[in-house]
């Protein structure tokens, strides 16, 4: 019986091990491709790289790119990214506050408003959008396509719907005597929100800004239609997209891209990996 | 200033950022395309858009590009769904089992999730393109070293499923994982010292255990699925070409791509659109269809 189990163990082991090892295997090409010489990429793309030196002259080619500006790109995704995230999450929950505090008919009609963009595809609004923000851009004057407050503003929108949702269902349970007690010692609405729930709040604020880091970090389409491709603010995606669409046959600068594209992320993964996956698993759930 | 009024300033106040932004960016931009959809806009600026009826949606239904875009998407959802499916809850069966190191295996099943559907259509093209044929020549196995998978419109689909996979099961194992913790272990224990096999309890226990997680797991796979545009675009760019009804279709511009391709590749944002809006309501009746059958299939088990 316990040699069994022994057995049954190594066996799982074995079988673990060997689908890590073919989950991981693409990593492993990016990585010994980005040490290529375009001439070495084509005669043999399985081999490993004859001079691990060539890496670094990929990554310069990279970093000195005009069409890539890999360090522009980089600074514009990370500030779109975090002041993406920041708004989403601190407008979406003061939102949902105080449509769970103020219960009329007005405010369970804008919670269903916001719960039915959950449903709405992107695919449906994309093209009235543009047409949106241009409109605003003559009527107005405001500038909302190819800039960074537009392309926040857009992320705002998209992501308000999940997280206001996920918000709503936390701020549900948190007792209102605590906001009582606090109102009786002279604190003001505002007071309450930011020094009192917003605390509470935190472990939600931690899974939303996961989930959305990942989205707005990758995302492609949306930026591709505000910012443009091969424009003056360009993401990381976007750069990737105009590297690739010039240059078609160059795999081993391709590769190399493709590396220093993922590095960011996936470095950031490897730090905070145990609340991340904690994260975006109660996230899910809910 | 009372304080009713006061309750209501902060009500708007608060409410404010994230209402205005979700009404200007979501909310009427869905309205403007339904009655887009309806006209013959063109979104050249300083032409005024004419009313036109039904005009697209006939010119979509009788479209043999879209009929085909349609059975194709329908096919990818639901092979992807399958298959992204079967490997997260093999993924979770075997990283929630007795085995050492089995947090770094789920973390290392977990990082393609983290890489974007464009960079990873990049590396599939590349490893499609040149890796498969190598490790064919390496191997001496002449079927791989031909495989040309995506100058193949019957392969190509397979293709794409294979990234998709490849990024997705990965997430999906985590909310498995999530479930299968919470299966009583005593239930399992109790089970087997009444003599019941591997099958019976995963069967009978296991299964109707974390039928709430398929819910979530099948609703998410299936939009997911039904949407993808970013890894299409680096990956196939649609392509390659197929004979359909004796015309030329591009065999994996699925209706994300279509859509996109219509608007602006054909100069058609009204056809768009139109396509759009059908998009919209075939994904909403299915997932509202697929959760309304799941959440009675939860009750049964």
């Amino acid at each position: 019986m316990r040699n069994k189990k022994k057995i049954t163990r190594i066996l799982l082991t074995v079988i673990t091990v060997t689908l890590f090892l073919v989950t991981l295997f693409p990593f492993f090409i990016v990585l010994i491709n980005s040490a290529k010489s375009s001439l070495e990429i084509i005669t043999d793309p399985i081999a490993l790289p004859r001079q691990w030196s060539q890496l670094f002259s990929n990554i310069e080619e990279i970093w000195t790119s005009p069409s890539i500006r890999y360090a522009s790109s980089v600074y514009t995704s990370s500030i779109i990214t975090i002041l993406s995230l920041i708004a989403i999450s601190v407008f979406s929950a003061m939102a949902a506050w105080v449509l769970v505090r103020r219960k009329t008919k007005m405010s369970t009609f804008i919670f269903l408003l916001f719960i039915s963009g959950l449903i709405i595809p992107f695919q449906v609004v994309m093209f009235p959008l543009v047409a949106l923000f241009r409109t605003i851009n003559q009527t107005v004057g405001l500038q909302m396509l190819r800039t960074y407050h537009g392309m926040i503003f857009a992320y705002v929108g998209f992501g308000a719907p999940l997280a206001v949702f996920m918000f709503h269902g936390f701020i549900k349970s948190i007792p209102l005597e605590l906001e009582e007690a606090a109102l009786i010692d002279g604190c003001s609405k505002t007071q309450i929100f930011f020094l009192i729930v917003m605390p509470i709040l935190k472990p939600i604020f931690v899974t939303i800004s996961i989930l959305n880091a990942i989205w707005i970090w990758n995302d492609f389409l949306l930026p591709s239609l505000i910012l443009g491709v091969g424009q003056d603010i360009q993401t990381i995606p976007l750069a990737i997209a105009a590297f690739a669409g010039s240059f078609v046959k160059k795999w081993d600068l391709i590769m190399t891209a493709v590396l220093m594209a993922a590095a960011p992320i996936i470095v950031g993964f490897i730090l905070g990996q145990k609340h991340i996956i904690k994260g975006m698993v109660s996230g899910s759930i809910k | 200033m009372n304080r009713h009024v006061k309750d209501k300033l902060v009500f708007w106040l608060f409410l404010a950022p994230a209402l205005i932004s979700f009404l200007v960016v979501v909310i009427i931009p869905f309205f403007m395309g339904l009655f887009y959809s309806m006209t013959d806009w063109t979104a050249v600026a300083g032409l005024k858009a004419n009313w036109v009826g039904l005009e697209n949606y006939k010119a979509m239904f009788s479209s043999v590009a879209f009929k085909y875009s349609f059975m194709r998407t329908f096919l990818f959802t639901l092979l992807s769904v399958l298959s992204i499916n079967f490997v997260a809850l093999t993924f979770a069966f075997l990283v929630t089992r007795e085995i050492r190191f089995k947090n770094f295996y789920r973390a290392g099943f977990f990082i393609p999730n983290l890489i974007g559907g464009l960079v990873l259509g990049y590396i599939w093209q590349f490893i499609f393109k040149s890796v498969v044929p190598a490790i064919g020549s390496l191997l001496g196995i002449n079927f791989l070293e031909e495989l040309l998978l995506l100058a193949d419109p019957n392969l190509t689909l397979f293709g794409l499923i294979l990234a998709f996979t490849w990024q997705y099961a990965g997430y999906i194992m985590m909310i498995y994982v999530a479930a299968l913790l919470n299966v009583p272990q005593e239930l399992l224990e109790a089970s087997e010292i009444d003599g019941a096999n591997f099958w019976q309890k995963l069967w009978n226990i296991t299964v109707p255990m974390i039928a709430q997680a398929f819910t979530i797991t099948s609703f998410l796979t299936l939009v997911n699925s039904f949407k993808q545009y970013d890894i299409i675009v680096a990956l196939t760019s649609g392509g390659p070409t197929a004979i359909y009804q004796g015309q030329t279709v591009n065999s994996t511009e699925l209706l994300a791509v279509h859509i996109y391709n219509v608007a602006f590749k054909y100069n058609n944002m009204a056809e768009g659109q139109a396509r759009a809006i059908v998009f919209f309501l075939v994904l909403s009746v299915v997932s509202i269809g697929q959760v309304y059958y799941s959440k009675k299939r939860e009750v049964e088990m």
